[in-house]
């Protein structure tokens, strides 16, 4: 462990170094990229003396300020969603001997992924392309990643985001690098120690997220949309990149850790039912900054994805509570909240392409899927996902994934479903959906293979029976008499 | 007719309840308390949390039984409680006087179970 201070040192040294020099000097690259306007020949050297060209005052294409507050806050939103909005949520649903383990899971995924992303991740998700399938690593440490600048491709022309800051579309896609193995926490909740699954998570996302990233989002990704073309499978805010991803490799930890000590004859009910509607409350306030942020501008764009979002969130919550109250009586809260977050999790990449109708459509099959999957077919496989991350965020990703090809309404966001009759857009998604499932699937069964080697990940008798809290951090959410 | 306290390991609980139901004895009441022994408190690490004033977290669970189902409830809990390390706990066993159904009025014996 402590033979791991010192790269882990120099490599933050460095990094500290390149992102000052980055600030303080506008790099010549960026300038020549974001102001051709400065090639061309002054008109007449009086003026030039006068007002010397300035990239950073005078910038070719200037950021839009109401784009960029709407991202800076649409980012903090998503920061919400991990801690506490996630955290709580499945805190609340564990036993009151492991809630601490689960918020302790999450806040270090803060921290690490965070640091991860401004080192590695960015450059390797977003950053120059590499035969569609990685981005380069050029721009480690944030290096040539401007903070006042938007940044524009200079081969293909196109931008992620051209009216905002290079370093704000990054903070922004850190935040969603941060909450996609924050999810699989639902799976193997209760039953993990804490190393392995530091190390799970920090392999994950170098596996599974960084490059189904790039081949979604990034430009030249082989998968998405981000070619000159235009065509390919999209993802507006992260139905595959993040809820496919993790709610595929969800499945695969439950297979492999196997059931919790006990399941299902004796499982206790959530131990705080409160903190987790808490919890999935403020997974939905952030979820409006996800997706309706995922416009990643101040405009029509996104004020339809935040329409969209809030719309299928309440009809699956609302589908979930029906079917409760008929198949078991009584609705529940914890079925109005699971749908609910089902229903965000499945509009998350239709929000930017679908209408109204689309995402009432949506927010059904979000409540009606997920609810078999969770309450009828789980019991009968016998398979211990603890927290449904497979069950609401796997099954929710694909059918929201899915329904894009649907029910995508060009008038939308100009991209064009099967019931406006295009099957193209319908095909792209299911090759996405199959080759992020099966990828996801596979590389997170081999780590996880990998760390049980390196650490054995399933938490021993002892530490089940005692609980996470204790065993793995010492110490308790809860007293008894003070 | 007895009344058992025993006062076990937190993460006991479900084997000294299982072993019970295999006993035949079902009626128990279960709770969560503080206390401390010969040890005074002082926690084996991650065996149970060090509290303040040297009260580590146990359970106590409360089992009434007739006469001939003693031996088969110290037996059970002795099973389903003893990990061999220091703070497995204790039993206690006392005279029962007497036992009242609510629901039926039943009286003694038979009102037990």
């Amino acid at each position: 462990m402590r033979a791991l201070f010192k790269p882990v040192f120099l490599i933050l040294a460095v990094a500290t170094i390149s992102l000052f020099a980055q600030t303080t000097t506008p790099t010549p690259a960026t300038a020549v990229i974001d102001s051709p306007a400065l090639a061309q020949p002054q008109p007449a050297p009086v003026i030039a003396a006068v007002l010397p060209p300035s990239p950073v005052l005078a910038p070719e294409k200037p950021i839009d300020s109401g784009d960029t507050a709407w991202v800076l806050m649409a980012t903090a939103l998503v920061f919400l969603m991990t801690a506490p909005g996630l955290a709580l949520f499945y805190g609340g649903l564990v036993r009151r001997k492991n809630i601490l383990s689960v918020l302790m899971q999450c806040m270090s995924l803060m921290f690490a992924l965070s640091l991860l992303w401004v080192m590695f991740g960015y450059s390797l998700s977003f950053g120059p392309d590499i035969h569609g399938l990685i981005g380069s690593t050029a721009w480690f440490g944030l290096n040539h990643v401007s903070l006042t600048h938007p940044f524009r491709d200079a081969a293909t022309g196109l931008s992620y985001a051209p009216t905002i800051p290079h370093a704000l579309f990054m903070l922004y896609q850190m935040m969603f690098a941060v909450i996609t193995p924050a999810l699989i926490i639902g799976a193997y909740a209760e039953r993990i120690r804490f190393a392995p699954f530091m190390l799970f998570s920090i392999l994950w996302s170098f596996a599974v997220y960084y490059p189904v990233c790039h081949w979604m989002w990034g430009i030249g990704g082989f998968l998405g949309s981000m070619n000159t073309s235009g065509t390919g499978a999209v993802d507006f805010a992260g139905g595959i990149v993040v809820h496919i991803t993790a709610g595929i490799s969800a499945l695969a930890a439950a297979l492999f850790l196997g059931k919790r000590k006990g399941y299902p004859d004796k499982m206790s009910p959530p131990h705080n039912l409160p903190l987790a509607v808490i919890g999935a409350g403020l997974l939905w306030f952030g979820w409006f900054g996800f997706n309706a942020g995922s416009a990643l501008g101040a405009n029509g764009l996104a004020v339809s994805a935040m329409l969209t979002t809030h719309i299928a969130g309440a009809t699956a919550g609302l589908t979930w509570a029906g079917l409760d109250w008929i198949i078991n009586r009584k609705p529940t809260m914890l079925g109005a909240i699971t749908g609910a977050v089902g229903g965000l999790a499945t509009i998350t990449p239709a929000s930017g392409f679908v209408d109204l109708w689309g995402a009432i459509a949506i927010g059904i099959l979000a409540g009606l899927i997920p609810f078999l999957f969770v309450m009828v077919l789980k019991p009968r496989l016998n398979l211990d996902d603890t927290l449904d991350a497979w069950g609401v965020h796997g099954v929710g990703g694909i059918i929201g994934s899915i329904a894009v090809g649907l029910f995508a309404n060009p008038l939308i966001n100009g991209r064009t479903g099967m019931i406006y009759g295009n099957s193209s857009l319908f095909v792209s998604q299911l090759k996405a959906v199959g080759i992020v499932a099966v990828y996801s699937l596979t590389v997170s069964f081999l780590l996880m293979k990998l760390v049980d080697k390196i650490s054995p990940m399933r938490a021993s008798d002892h530490e089940e029976r005692v609980g996470l809290d204790l065993t793995q951090h010492k110490e308790s959410a809860y007293t008894v008499i003070d | 007719m007895k009344y058992i306290i025993a006062i076990i390991q937190p993460d006991r609980m479900d084997d000294v309840l299982d072993e019970l139901t295999h006993q035949g004895i079902h009626l128990a009441t279960v709770s969560e308390v503080m206390g401390r022994g010969r040890q005074k408190g002082i926690s084996e690490v991650y065996r149970s949390h060090r509290e303040s004033g040297g009260l580590l977290r146990k359970v106590k669970i409360e089992i009434a039984v007739n006469d001939e189902f003693l031996p088969a409830a110290l037996a059970a809990v002795k099973k389903g409680g003893h990990t061999g390390h220091v703070g497995d706990g204790k039993v206690f066993v006392f005279d029962l006087e007497h036992v009242m159904r609510i629901r039926t009025g039943e009286e003694g014996p038979a009102a037990i179970g």
